[in-house]
């Protein structure tokens, strides 16, 4: 959560909410797919610990389906990726055995990466994935942002279903009084959120309720509760008698909120500027330490916050590509700078040093790589709107 | 009354109305004047071009010509913000290079080239940047500067030692640019010293003067970032024989025998780079030492009248060399006192600075006066922010400190806690960016 005013809070779900109805052409779901695809059939993925293979690695334009069976022991994720790691479309959270299906439409042929991620970290195991000729679609620079809105949206699906999944295992560990569990699920489950933040936060009422802080001014008799009281249990206090109450309320208003994500409609202009908040969230919150200011793994959210405002940009490729070709190398670069830089504060286990590991030296880094990457993304609403 | 920047104004052709938007900032200065108010160039207050002009700088204690009050030109042989009349304000950064990439560091100072001469004409870092843009996209130039005038804005630039060593230009780095010794009771920050590039703002007007330097940080963002900067808020020397001295926070007049813009052969011999000093593209040029000298105001105030003027070598009121009777009388070091002592103490700041003491050696001090609120322990975290150009720093800066280091008895008052030195390009032509000629 940014620390806005609440009349900021409100001013943004009231934009959300009387956001242009731009009418979103369903383009992919994780949903079943229909019968046969062009190219006569799903193409099977087979996601172990160790290998990503896919069983054709070229398809006709349209609609490809794949359907993805975890044969390995870690939760995995696939991914089908467009230049500058456009997510085209993705499958999160497949538990071992279990299969998912997944639907894209790519209606332009050109070179794709397929990617699987086991343990849900990391670049994942990519492999070249060519679709051939093209599909009929709307080319202009409307379609393109429909196509871009609704691209987002699927994201912002498929992120709140994670979450949902994710945050329960949180508050299970809680609920069951095991301390080092829940904090090493802690940062995990924040992940989801922290990725699709801007959107969360839109909902005026459940974002005080999940990520606000304990010096937040509340009506009177309006506990502290959400992640923070949790991380506050976890990592200070000790668990309470109403910890495991508070976990259920969190569970509730993660909930609650996939549900609403359902409806939200989004324009370009907000997507570009969810992009931009992310990283305004990034300097504020997680370079300074504020935000998880008990458990100090604030690297995790910075990571996620970075995720998601590029998933946004991604999904806004095609119309920056189109209006200001300079842009989209410029964002390529700068993002892989920040991405590089996190990777080398990267734990042996696969997490984040904890805030209070870095030296000011680190933070400057840190710093100066968010700033130069806010710039550009910030030149963005305007490139989609001119 | 001088020329305002105006979202679409020019330096030939007098300025259009602006946008019917107003500036969200309300900025025109209160009483309701009008940005085209503000606008005339008629009732220029400044009379005092003459002799200044010839020799490439706007003359008058507000800057400006007679062409365009409150604007120096920012193009001629050398940078302006040197002998330029010291402007009343300092905004000054250095910044790190965050990219090794020569490339980009060359577009980075045509794009800060571009936006430097047109805030030091009064305009917006873009033509319209502030409100008359794409509304959806975050304004190019940040706006605060909206209906306020040029106010004599110079933007000088210098390139440390560390520039040409991440730049592989290690070839191309002046000698003069080598480090500068330790000296007695230097208490260095590093948070608060050196660094590749530094941009110097002197404005009539402290927000002219932040607003240029925050755009220009903004255009750096990803191939420069910030690491120190420093407010001045009054200027502690006179670089022309227009302006009254001013005072530093000890309460003297500092800056009386400075060098003066109207006295070129002593610029020739002490500030500027000359042919054969080396290397080429640097003449023209300077040398810029910054300090940042912490004085223990405190304390200096506990001190009698009479030790602080047996500290500086001069009165307060006037300002007099103690030898003489007017500020401006020539100190005569050789002189007695009634009680056969030196009227200049041995150990007064101003024989140790003096020129004799160092074969003639001079610097053109453009010091400012700070004040960064308190320490934490009840004191001001005040002083004066020491910038000095230069021909060579070895031989004029280096020995002139090391003399006050080691001797100076107001150095119980001082703590130098900043430093970095600067090589100065020389100024822009037409068409050229800033330090086009150590690319060349």
């Amino acid at each position: 959560m940014s620390r806005r005013t609440p009349d900021h809070r409100r001013a943004g779900a009231a934009v959300l909410a009387a956001g242009t109805a731009l009418l979103l052409a369903g383009c992919t779901s994780t949903a079943q797919p229909p019968a046969a695809q062009g190219g006569g059939g799903p193409i099977a993925v087979n996601a172990s610990d160790t290998a990503c293979e896919v069983s054709a690695t070229e398809a006709p334009a349209g609609n490809i389906s794949f359907t993805v069976k975890n044969t390995g022991t870690k939760v995995t994720e696939f991914y089908l990726y467009g230049t500058g790691d456009r997510i085209m479309g993705e499958v999160e959270n497949i538990g071992p055995g279990l299969s998912r299906d997944l639907l894209v439409e790519v209606p332009d042929g050109g070179s794709y990466t397929t990617a699987c991620k086991p343990g849900m970290v990391g670049d994942g195991i990519r492999a070249p994935f060519t679709v051939t000729g093209t599909a009929q679609r709307s080319t202009d620079t409307n379609g393109k942002l429909a196509d871009a809105t609704a691209g987002y949206t699927r994201y912002v699906t498929s992120q709140t279903e994670a979450l949902v999944a994710k945050n329960k295992e949180f508050t299970d560990a809680v609920k069951a009084g095991n301390v080092a569990q829940a904090k090493a699920l802690y940062p995990v489950s924040r992940t989801y959120w922290e990725r699709v933040e801007p959107v969360a936060e839109s909902f005026g009422d459940l974002d005080p309720k999940m990520d606000g802080r304990e010096d937040d001014e509340r009506e009177p008799g309006v506990p502290f509760t959400g992640y923070h009281r949790l991380e506050k249990d976890l990592w200070v206090d000790g668990l309470q008698p109403d910890s495991g109450q508070i976990a259920d309320q969190l569970d509730a208003d993660v909930l609650d909120l996939q549900s609403r994500v359902k409806s939200v409609q989004l324009t370009p202009v907000q997507l570009a500027n969810g992009a931009k908040e992310l990283l305004d969230e990034v300097a504020t919150g997680k370079i300074t330490g504020e935000e998880d200011r008990y458990s100090h793994t604030d690297l995790w959210d910075f990571k996620a916050n970075v995720e998601g405002s590029q998933a946004a940009i991604a999904a806004l490729r095609p119309v920056i590509d189109e209006k200001d070709p300079n842009l989209g190398p410029t964002l390529d670069q700068r993002f892989a700078d920040v991405e590089k830089l996190l990777e080398g504060y990267r734990t042996p286990d696969g997490g984040f040093v904890l805030y209070t590991q870095l030296t000011p030296e680190d933070t400057k880094k840190m710093a100066d790589s968010v700033d130069a990457l806010a710039e550009p993304v910030s030149q963005v609403a305007g490139v989609v709107t001119s | 009354m001088s020329a305002s920047r105006s979202p679409s104004s020019t330096p030939e052709s007098p300025p259009v109305e602006p946008p019917p938007t107003d500036p969200p900032t309300g900025g025109d200065g209160g009483g309701g004047l009008s940005r085209r108010r503000l606008f005339g160039y008629a009732g220029a207050g400044v009379a005092l071009a003459g002799s200044g002009a010839a020799i490439g700088y706007a003359a008058g204690a507000s800057g400006g010509g007679p062409d365009r009050p409150g604007v120096v030109p920012f193009r001629d042989t050398h940078q302006a913000g040197i002998v330029t009349p010291a402007q009343d304000r300092l905004h000054f950064v250095a910044l790190d290079l965050t990219t090794t990439d020569k490339a980009e560091v060359q577009r980075l100072l045509q794009k800060w080239t571009t936006a430097a001469e047109r805030m030091t004409a009064g305009q917006e870092v873009t033509e319209n940047g502030a409100v008359g843009l794409n509304k959806y996209a975050p304004p190019t130039d940040t706006g605060e500067a909206l209906g306020l005038p040029a106010a004599s804005l110079t933007l000088t630039i210098g390139f440390g030692a560390s520039f040409f060593e991440k730049l592989g230009l290690q070839d191309r780095m002046p000698a003069a640019l080598a480090p500068l010794p330790s000296f007695t009771g230097d208490n260095l920050d590093p948070n608060r010293s050196g660094g590749d590039v530094c941009l110097q703002a002197c404005a009539d007007d402290p927000q002219v003067a932040v607003h240029a330097i925050r755009n220009l940080v903004r255009m750096g963002f990803g191939t420069a970032s910030v690491k120190w900067s420093q407010l001045g808020f009054g200027r502690t020397s006179s670089t022309s024989t227009a302006q009254d001295t001013p005072r530093n926070l000890f309460g003297f007049k500092d800056g009386t025998n400075n060098l003066k813009a109207e006295e070129p052969a002593d610029l020739d011999a002490n500030v500027w780079v000359q042919p054969g000093d080396g290397p080429d593209w640097m003449t023209g040029g300077s040398y810029l030492v910054a300090r940042r000298i912490r004085m223990h105001i405190e304390i200096w105030d506990r001190t009698s009248l009479d030790e602080q003027e047996q500290i500086v070598g001069r009165s307060k009121g006037e300002g007099n060399p103690l030898s003489g009777a007017k500020e401006f009388d020539v100190a005569d070091l050789a002189a007695k006192g009634p009680d056969g002592q030196p009227a200049i103490a041995t150990d007064a700041h101003i024989r140790l600075a003096s020129a004799e003491a160092h074969n003639g050696a001079k610097m053109l001090r453009r010091g400012y006066n700070f004040v960064d609120g308190s320490d934490g322990s009840g004191h001001l975290d005040a002083g004066l922010f020491f910038l000095a150009f230069v021909r060579n720093p070895q031989t004029q800066f280096v020995p002139i400190q090391r003399a006050l280091a080691n001797k100076d008895k107001m150095m119980e008052y001082l703590e130098h806690n900043g430093s970095a030195l600067f090589a100065v390009p020389p100024g822009v032509r037409d068409g050229e960016y800033w330090g086009q000629g150590l690319f060349a």
